[in-house]
């Protein structure tokens, strides 16, 4: 219990951490929270194997978390340092890394289900136990990858939960303007796979939830579509002020905070004391000062890094070595205009 | 039947059997793609697969390229060695989004390549119409990370296949529908046919004019070449590209730098076409050799279209590419 509460406020603190360092100008690009969606994210995370794979989202940072991702990790991606996950090259949590089962989302959404197929297609073919575990927003379950996504899945009976998060926002849009969905569950019907809805801020369920896809998954019995009814609190990035979205539904939302409700439960059960949490809370907030104080004092990888990594062979990656410098041979030619010719072309 | 140690082999059945060896050699090869299974594949390319490798090697999928592609990719990240069918190359549209935005950055963005190859019939003269007709060559040519293959024989077919298939990095592998069955060669039997990714070849040496191209054209450059020997006495040379990318600029350079004249020609229509790029490279790397402009002999900018009186007005002939190699050893 103390585990998930922890990954619940490391989520939140980190995104705060991350929030604070974007308006001191060290954020390179946009920042995305995923504040109220933190329990859907970590219920999921925390319910998966040693071996399992899973495929976030960009609300998911919680389920990274829960995975072992390291906080100080976050913070270079954000900042853009060359010891960043994808040093440098790509931002926020577009990082892959098989030891921990996690392969990194891009920006056109439902395309990281495509590809976490092929990881469910190999445990299969190996025979081994794993599962594979993504995200898709209701904004994103739109596109055709989403739709491609789910067909392959269902189709070939692979190991994989596809979590839908209903988090109301499709950007600046709520999806009730771009989906004729009602009951997001009934979306599983079309691919012929079961589904289940759970409350998406009450990490308990999540996991419960989250568990027995997974089971049934590891079992071989296929996919299971996850409905995660929640809120997107904030905007769709930092710059997003979101005031597009109606006052009441943020506040009747904001007092179902998953973080706020958890620890209501935990403290009125029994389960741990305030100070427990307390306790918590500050070495959360400890450790990520020395992330903080550790990745700020590093820097933005060298520019000639931007020509490495293309391909598998680097050779292949200097092209033309001389694509941004003089040509071999016409070394002398890179200043001095000679003046326009004596006589015109018409006279050679 | 095997003869002298050769054993005559279609274009097609060159490519089965890169897969087929590439299959045996090494089980973490699979295929997978559409009707490819129990059909077969729409050119049977893959007939009798299911029966040796069985369902998990050979993979039936849905209607559902970019998911194809997708699984490809994933499975590619696990250390499998995937090779995904597109039934027709023009059907490849919908995975652009998995081709050129996560298998082609994989490796820059997050260290972790995508080896694996996506092959499918391409081009044109078969009279099927605007969709299984495209040379698309030219869509992912901007798309750093990709490689690119058209080989125009049966030994290069094969041989460059099975180099795909061993790639760390995407290969887009176009095998050319019109030479499926009309090309046959004698392939060594008993000698490994392994062909390195990125080097071109001398299809015909010649010292007045350079002619590059690949895929089916290298056959009609050829004709045309031959028609210019015997009635004009100028030797073409013709450069057959095999791999579009990485693009093996020394090959074409160093025959530019010979014969002092270059036409380029292929199937692909011409705005934005790769005559354009290897135009430029030449320009940059052997403007001094040349005593001629660049010419290009390419489709016309149009969609690929069905009458056989349109598509053979649209495809390059052979008489055009006489004319403009004569323009060019005229100038």
């Amino acid at each position: 219990m103390r585990t998930l509460y922890r990954f619940l406020w490391l989520t939140r603190a980190l995104e705060e951490r991350l929030e604070t360092i974007f308006k001191q100008g060290h954020v390179v690009g946009g920042l995305y929270r995923s504040l109220g969606q933190e329990a859907t994210a970590v219920g999921c995370g925390y319910a998966l194997a040693h071996g399992d794979w899973i495929a976030p989202s960009i609300r998911d940072l919680g389920a990274l978390l829960a995975r072992g991702v390291q906080p100080r990790d976050v913070l270079r991606q954000y900042t853009a340092r060359g010891s960043s996950l994808c040093a440098g090259k790509d931002n926020t949590n577009h990082f892959t890394i098989p030891e921990l089962g996690i392969l990194g989302p891009i920006s056109p959404l439902g395309t990281q289900l495509c590809v976490l197929n092929g990881v469910a297609l190999s445990f299969r073919t190996r025979r081994e136990p794993h599962v594979c575990l993504t995200f898709q927003g209701d904004g994103a379950s739109r596109t055709g990858t989403s739709h491609e996504g789910l067909a392959m899945a269902a189709a070939l009976n692979l190991p994989i939960v596809v979590v839908l998060e209903h988090n109301r926002w499709a950007f600046g849009t709520p999806s009730t303007a771009v989906a004729a969905v009602e009951n997001w569950a009934d979306v599983a019907g079309a691919y012929g796979v079961p589904a289940v809805t759970v409350d998406g801020n009450d990490v308990l369920q999540v996991y419960d939830a989250a568990t027995q896809a997974i089971a049934r998954a590891r079992a071989g019995d296929g996919m299971t579509l996850v409905v995660a009814e929640t809120y997107r609190m904030l905007g769709h990035a930092q710059h997003d002020a979101q005031k597009y979205v109606p006052e009441h539904e943020l506040s009747e939302w904001e007092d179902h905070d998953p973080i706020q409700s958890f620890s209501d439960y935990l403290i009125e059960f029994g389960f741990e004391s305030a100070s427990t949490l307390e306790r918590i809370r500050s070495d959360v907030a400890a450790h990520l000062d020395a992330a903080a104080d550790e990745v700020l004092a590093e820097e933005h990888p060298p520019a000639e890094e931007a020509r490495t990594r293309v391909y598998g062979d680097p050779e292949l990656d200097a092209d033309v070595p001389w694509s941004r410098g003089p040509v071999p041979g016409y070394e002398g030619l890179t200043s001095g205009w000679r003046g326009r010719p004596a006589a015109g072309l018409e006279g050679a | 039947m095997a003869n002298g140690g050769t054993v005559e082999t279609t274009y097609l059945g060159a490519i089965r059997e890169a897969l087929q060896e590439e299959m045996r050699a090494d089980e973490s090869v699979f295929m997978l793609g559409e009707d490819i299974g129990a059909y077969g594949g729409a050119f049977k390319v893959t007939e009798g697969f299911l029966d040796e490798f069985g369902p998990d090697r050979v993979i039936d999928t849905p209607i559902s390229e970019a998911a194809i592609v997708g699984a490809a990719i994933g499975a590619a990240h696990m250390g499998l060695k995937p090779v995904a069918e597109m039934q027709f190359i023009d059907f490849i549209a919908p995975a652009f989004d998995m081709i050129v935005n996560f298998a082609a950055k994989s490796r820059y963005r997050t260290g972790i390549g995508a080896g694996l190859v996506i092959r499918g019939p391409c081009g044109a003269g078969s009279r099927s119409g605007p969709f299984h007709s495209q040379s698309v060559e030219s869509y992912f040519a901007n798309v750093p990370g990709l490689k690119m293959i058209a080989p125009a024989r049966a030994y290069d077919a094969k041989g460059l296949l099975r180099a795909a298939i061993r790639d760390p990095d995407p290969v887009l592998f176009f095998e050319h529908k019109f030479l499926y069955r009309r090309i046959k060669e004698q392939l060594p039997v008993d000698e490994e046919v392994f062909v390195p990714v990125g080097k071109a070849r001398t299809h015909r040496e010649g010292a007045d004019l350079t002619i590059v191209t690949y895929g089916a054209m290298v056959y009609k450059s050829a004709d045309a070449s031959d028609r210019i020997s015997s009635e004009d006495g100028a030797e073409v040379e013709v450069i057959d590209l095999r791999t579009l990318r990485p693009l093996d600029t020394g090959a074409i350079v160093d025959s530019v730098k010979r014969t002092g004249r270059l036409l380029v020609v292929h199937e692909a229509p011409r705005f934005g076409g790769f005559a354009g790029e290897i135009t430029a490279q030449v320009c940059e790397e052997a403007f001094e050799w040349l005593d001629a402009p660049i010419r290009r002999v390419t489709a016309i900018d149009t969609p690929v279209p069905y009458a056989p009186t349109l598509e053979d007005y649209y495809l390059p002939g052979e008489d055009d590419i006489v004319a403009a190699a004569r323009w060019l050893l005229a100038y």
